[in-house]
């Protein structure tokens, strides 16, 4: 008697959560269906947005869990963590991880998806003399901008840890990285402006006149030196970010340390390559790692400044040109994979830190 | 160096349209520069042809034209038709005109005058950024609140909950924070020109949420697994079913972390420029600020009384939330060491 009732009752329970299921797929889609023909101002369109994915989701998750607590322990124990994370692993399946697969895979066809070409578009790279100069350039980028930033930003936060100004300073430098690089990119265009004449308007310009030197086009008409008129507007934007990342390094020193160094006679240049980076060597290691991937990501500045002319291109301007003026995805994924496999030492930088931060509690 | 650039574009965003072109924004400072003392008037019939007597001195068109230093004392032509010249005298002078004309520009969407360096006065349709502001906006407050809370949710079950796969899942997370967006951008397109999100704020939303997930996820993961372990043990020998910890005690608890994550993001889409260029586009109803200065950039690259007010519209939110909450911003700027 008792094992029929559980029969039916589970029986009962596997029918409610199929209609649950089948009801909140429906509800999502039918959301999605009106959002995406929805017409109206902007700013209304983000309440009504927010509120019906916010509650829908809310139901969804819900009606999901409330079925999941009817079931016996052994299967709810089982179910109930991938409600938690679902959301989550499901948008990173669909959006990221998928679509990076998929890149891959058209990496090896031609530029219309339609015809398996093998490497081709690998070997194409190595002859494509716009790519290298790209691939060049990113190479410089990493070599001098992300140094520049890190080496700036170390200097600079030792040197306001004795410093009486030190939030002042700090809030100075830190300000730019809150703004965005297209931002950044029209001030900075403003202090290269160029102008034929005696009458500069740009900073840069000015001061040069002003000690008797001819005016620059200093981002367009300077090859291979106008790289390094973009790279100064990153790491005037970057230096803040590695500043205070190893600022907050330094203060961790015990302070004991410096003293007794101190007391043995080493003097500040001494202390500063002996005891503090070595001490806070990790930390550099995690900051350059970081602005290294910024660097190699960099578009806006470039798009901005100068849309990849005057030899200026790196390999995420290129990348956007292939895919979206030249229409050729085969190359553009190949570069896409490209810079995927330049970062790739960065990611097993990040698990390996992962692992050591974390001790056992996860891995 | 740090402040002086933005300084500069800031002060060249109240200065009027003509004086920008003319004199560099330093110029507001007290400098020394030429004023015009005294005129003189010239016979009408003098010849510009022939050595030009002036007092007692004699002077060249040419030289007039270009103007001639003589004792401390510059003679140019005011009107050379009229054979008016103006003697100048190097003096203390400010240069300040300051006006909203600028801001007025940009942010109306109407036709507005505005004055030519040449001291003409052209009609110029306006960029109407008051939309794309609130179009920014329309994009980033639920770009920012979707992917903050879904981490979450992930992270408390990461790090409280057990499941198989678990490690694996967690690992692939921390895989995906450095994944360049380029790599997903073309497929993850074209499944959405084929959803028809294209083009729409929940496609922008998705594509933020989905792409910023990692970082959020991680960085609660690590405050969330640091809660002490007693709380969540006697609230399930209470009873407690697991949303309900969830809702009354994690994310309470969670609130200064779930701050500084939410403002990093925040900042992140606000100043986004990628993203939206791909999935957002430039459609008048949905274009965001990064997207009108680029455009602005690339159509009318002298015209800084536009380009500089408008940078500082855009810039206007994110200062505002670095000064208010700098704080809580580090803070997630510190978490956010291992993404790129």
């Amino acid at each position: 008697m008792k094992t029929v009732n559980q029969k039916k009752s589970s029986a009962n329970l596997v029918l409610l959560s199929s209609i649950i299921l089948v009801m909140d797929v429906g509800l999502l889609w039918a959301i999605i269906k009106f959002l995406c023909n929805l017409k109206v101002h902007s700013v209304l369109y983000a309440i009504i947005g927010v509120l019906l994915v916010v509650l829908s989701v809310g139901f969804i998750f819900c009606s999901i869990n409330w079925v999941v607590e009817q079931y016996p322990d052994k299967y709810k124990n089982l179910i109930q963590p991938f409600l938690y994370i679902g959301i989550a692993v499901l948008l990173l399946t669909m959006m990221l991880l998928l679509p990076a697969i998929e890149t891959l895979y058209y990496s090896f066809f031609n530029a219309s998806s339609s015809k398996f070409v093998g490497f081709s578009n690998y070997l194409a790279i190595f002859s494509d003399s716009q790519l290298i100069i790209a691939l060049r350039n990113s190479a410089l980028w990493v070599l001098f901008a992300a140094t520049s930033c890190v080496a700036l930003g170390l200097v600079i936060a030792t040197l306001a840890d004795r410093c009486s100004y030190e939030k002042l300073v700090k809030t100075i430098i830190f300000m730019p990285t809150a703004i965005s690089y297209v931002a950044a990119g029209v001030i900075w265009k403003f202090v290269y402006f160029y102008q034929p004449g005696d009458q500069q308007i740009g900073l840069l310009n000015a001061i040069v006149v002003k000690f008797g030197g001819e005016p620059q086009a200093w981002t367009t008409m300077l090859p291979f030196w106008n790289n390094f008129f973009l790279m100064l507007i990153f790491v005037w934007m970057q230096t803040g970010y590695s500043m205070v990342l190893l600022s907050a390094a330094v203060k961790n020193i015990p302070s004991e340390i410096m003293e007794a160094a101190r007391v043995d006679g080493a003097g500040e240049i001494r202390i500063f390559f002996d005891i503090i980076i070595p001490y806070i060597a990790k930390d550099i290691i995690t900051v350059t790692t970081t602005i290294v991937v910024f660097c190699l990501k960099v578009f806006d500045i470039i798009q901005v400044m100068t849309g990849g002319q005057y030899g200026t291109d790196v390999v995420a301007t290129n990348f956007y040109r292939q895919i979206f003026m030249q229409q050729n995805a085969g190359y553009g994924n190949t570069i896409a994979i490209v810079l995927l496999i330049i970062v790739t030492p960065v990611i097993f930088i990040n698990l390996k830190n992962f692992r050591k931060q974390q001790g056992g509690a996860l891995l | 160096m740090w402040f002086l650039p933005t300084f500069g574009l800031f002060v060249t965003s109240f200065r009027p349209a003509k004086d920008i072109l003319e004199t560099g924004w330093w110029n507001i400072l007290p400098h020394k520069d030429w004023e015009t003392t005294e005129q003189i008037q010239l016979p009408k019939d003098t010849n510009l042809r022939e050595p030009i007597t002036v007092g007692d001195q004699t002077f060249t068109t040419k030289e007039l034209t270009q103007g001639i230093t003589v004792d401390g004392k510059r003679y140019i032509w005011e009107n050379n038709m009229a054979r008016l010249i103006n003697v100048q005298e190097k003096r203390w002078t400010t240069n300040i005109n300051f006006t909203l004309d600028n801001y007025k520009a940009v942010f109306g969407g109407k036709e507005y005058n505005i004055k030519q360096p040449d001291g003409t006065t052209i009609k110029v349709k306006g960029s109407n950024m008051t939309r794309s502001f609130l179009n920014t906006l329309a994009s980033a407050v639920p770009s920012t609140i979707f992917p903050v809370l879904i981490a979450t949710l992930a992270a408390y079950g990461f790090a409280w909950m057990k499941f198989p796969g678990k490690k694996l899942m967690f690992l692939i997370i921390i895989l995906l924070l450095v994944v360049p967006v380029q790599v997903v951008m073309s497929p993850v397109l074209k499944g959405f020109t084929f959803l028809g999100l294209n083009g729409t704020f929940l496609g922008i939303w998705i594509a933020h949420t989905a792409f910023g997930l990692p970082l959020p996820t991680y960085y609660m993961y690590n405050y969330i697994s640091q809660l002490p372990r007693e709380i969540f043990e006697s609230a399930s020998i209470d009873g407690a079913k697991k949303s309900t910890i969830f809702m009354r005690m994690v994310l309470p608890m969670s609130v200064p972390a779930l701050a500084s994550i939410a403002i990093y993001q925040f900042l992140w889409v606000w100043n986004d420029y990628l993203v939206s260029l791909c999935f957002l586009g430039g459609r008048d109803e949905v274009k965001v600020l990064s997207m009108d200065i680029a455009n602005l950039v690339g159509t009318r690259g002298n015209d800084w009384y536009l380009l500089s007010s408008a940078a500082f519209i855009s810039m206007i939110v994110p200062l505002t939330v670095f000064f208010s909450l700098q704080k809580y911003f580090v803070r997630g700027l510190v978490g956010g060491a291992v993404k790129g």
